[in-house]
């Protein structure tokens, strides 16, 4: 075969190798370079575009104030883990089957739940050892959480978004 | 684990299919150019070969529509290309074989090629079939122990077998029958990573807590070094019994790295360090092959070797130099005067082919096929499947690293084989039963959160009404 085409053909080997390569880099972009976890430090964040990876909630947006639609662990060792609520309820704990997993020694393995009801949600504790803090208050009985509620388990924070 | 939010229930299957058109053209293209750049005419059996593969990848593909739904796009495509590469090359070496052959009038041993195309049949049927009967990775928790027996069973089996039945040029890792021959070393690697898995998961506690701090990092209590020293003694028996150094240096590594991650307490790294070095030593000093090894690691150009233990690997370094940052183009440079270019040697054929800017793009694609491994392994939710993603893993990251490294000089050269790409049968159909247990737990991570309501405890019921 004429050089020129041997040569073409050469060059577009690698071409297509390295194609290859930023393709499949391009069809897990987002999932190499991960979403920055949202400084929580100011009362009310500034919203910024979320990325959003889990299903939202199909629920027409409330007119009066907005209801609780995630909730983040902002402090702790699962800092930036962030779950939809949608219709179902959350757990928190140490067990790998919690719906949200704390990494925390301070935190018991079936530690709390959020719990749907109607558009609130409810906090409750779920029998857990050192016990869950909404600002000093210990929760003993089902409590109803707004955004922007913090919730304390062991040395993690949550925050209702 | 540091804010990052997985991307749960996108099942991106046409990112797959997309991915898996894109190595389909790659792999043509390669064809391709090997051929055009070896003979004048447009190589016959080509279209056929071509096509059969992709159409495999395309069952495997349908496959993983079927039953792995949320699996990542990434893990195929990536072992697909890979593979189809191997072939690519592979079917080269043939080429050249043929033409000294012919040149020198003799009958051209069989060609690799078409053989490999038929592991490759058996290789994907059986990722479809592993996809299909595991339906659950953590169904291989209760298989721990049988695992260990299959695992150590195929690793040993070669050392109790005559060496008439299990010894390939000096290496004692085959099981020979008749025609037929197998390197069990590869399905042991799996089997066994999926006993390290269980085993650590029911022992991680005792191993990762008990023991007192010394100089920054906790110790172990003595009494719990017991199974860091029976798999040190059981690769140095490898080692010394079956010449096999690759092996070795893998099962161990996977290990210690699988302790590590089941514990997370950096003094296994470190022990496991300093065991490393201590067996190196010895085996260097005192085991004669191993010696020899590391002589020619250390002088490959010297008159002493080069003309015989040497050669392979001097050859190698010459063709890697040959290649350059572009390489002499597919079928225009001589691989074929490398000792086995298509198993130990396939990464030196890359790099004076495809030039070390195709070696560079074959390695960025086993990262991204490991990433994405341990990628799914953070995400899974259950410690066994964590556990056996990373060991899968990081398995194929450190035997991807001993084998490039041992044909560029890095370290002393092993007998490994690279996954997906280097000829032979045991290795290849092994790697695709690795990458559907990978697809498997990628599977399990990527799923939408079970539907269900939470199975209230009997002690935290409240029925709350307003």
């Amino acid at each position: 075969m004429p050089v020129a085409v041997v040569f073409l053909l050469r060059a577009v080997v690698l071409i297509l190798l390295w194609g290859f390569v930023v393709a499949a880099v391009v069809a897990v972009r987002h999932d190499i370079f991960g979403t920055k976890p949202r400084k929580v430090r100011s009362p009310r964040p500034a919203p910024a575009p979320r990325p959003a990876p889990a299903p939202k909630p199909a629920k027409p947006p409330r007119a009066s104030r907005a209801a609780p639609s995630r909730v983040t662990v902002i402090e702790g060792p699962g800092q930036g883990v962030s779950v939809a609520l949608s219709s179902l309820p959350v757990t928190i704990g140490r067990a790998t089957d919690s719906t949200i997993v704390l990494d925390d020694d301070f935190a018991s393995s079936k530690h709390a739940r959020l719990v749907p009801n109607g558009d609130a949600w409810l906090l409750e504790d779920v029998g857990s050892t050192n016990g869950t803090l909404i600002g000093n208050s210990k929760v003993t009985a089902p409590v109803a959480v707004k955004v922007g509620t913090r919730i304390t388990i062991g040395r993690s924070t949550l925050e209702i978004q | 684990m540091t804010g990052i939010l997985l991307p749960v229930g996108e099942k991106r299957r046409s990112t797959e299919l997309a991915l898996i058109g894109f190595s389909a053209v790659l792999i043509l293209v390669a064809f391709t150019s090997a051929s055009a750049a070896y003979s004048n005419k447009f190589p016959s059996g080509l279209v056929e070969d071509a096509i059969g593969f992709i159409a495999l990848s395309l069952v495997a593909h349908l496959a993983v529509r079927r039953f792995a739904p949320y699996a990542d796009p990434v893990l195929l495509p990536a072992a697909i290309a890979l593979n189809g590469l191997g072939l690519v090359l592979i079917h080269r070496l043939d080429l050249s074989a043929q033409k000294t052959a012919h040149a020198h009038s003799q009958s051209a041993g069989t060609a690799a090629a078409p053989l490999q195309l038929v592991w490759t049949v058996i290789g994907i049927a059986l990722f479809i079939a592993v996809l299909a009967v595991i339906r659950d990775h953590r169904r291989l928790q209760s298989l721990t122990y049988t695992a260990m027996v299959v695992g150590l069973g195929l690793l040993v089996l070669p050392a109790l077998l005559p060496a008439s039945h299990s010894t390939v040029n000096g290496a004692r890792i085959w099981i020979k029958f008749g025609g037929f021959s197998f390197q069990p070393g590869e399905i042991a690697k799996i089997a066994l990573e999926v006993f390290f898995a269980g085993y650590l998961v029911s022992k991680r506690d005792v191993l990762a807590l008990a023991g007192r701090r010394m100089l920054g990092v906790t110790l172990p209590r003595a009494r719990d070094l017991g199974p860091v020293l029976v798999a040190w003694g059981a690769s140095l028996l490898i080692l010394t019994r079956e010449s096999d150094l690759g092996s070795s240096l893998l099962f161990f590594g996977i290990f210690i790295v699988m302790l590590y991650v089941a514990t997370q307490r950096r003094s296994w790294l470190l022990i496991g360090l300093v065991l490393f070095v201590l067996g190196s030593l010895g085996a260097a000093h005192f085991v004669p092959h191993v010696h020899e090894r590391v002589q020619i690691w250390l002088h490959p150009l010297s008159p002493r070797y080069i003309t015989n233990q040497s050669y392979q690997l001097a050859q190698g370094l010459f063709g890697q130099a040959t290649g350059g940052i572009f390489g002499t183009g597919l079928g225009q440079g001589r691989p074929d005067l490398v000792p086995f270019a298509n198993t130990d040697f396939i990464g030196s054929t890359i790099a004076e082919e495809l030039g070390l800017a195709g070696l560079m793009a074959v390695l960025v694609i086993y990262l991204l096929l490991v990433m994405r491994g341990l990628r799914a392994a953070i995400g899974t939710r259950d410690d066994f499947g964590k556990l056996l993603g990373a060991g899968l893993s990081f398995g194929l990251a450190l035997q991807i690293f001993v084998q490039i490294g041992g044909v560029t000089r890095l370290i002393p050269l092993t007998g490994l084989t690279l996954p997906f790409l280097s000829y032979g049968g045991s290795s290849l159909v092994s790697n695709w039963i690795l990458l559907a247990l990978l697809m498997r737990i990628s599977d399990a991570s990527r799923q939408p959160l079970p539907d269900r309501p939470v199975a209230p405890d009997e002690h935290a019921t409240m029925v709350i009404q307003r």
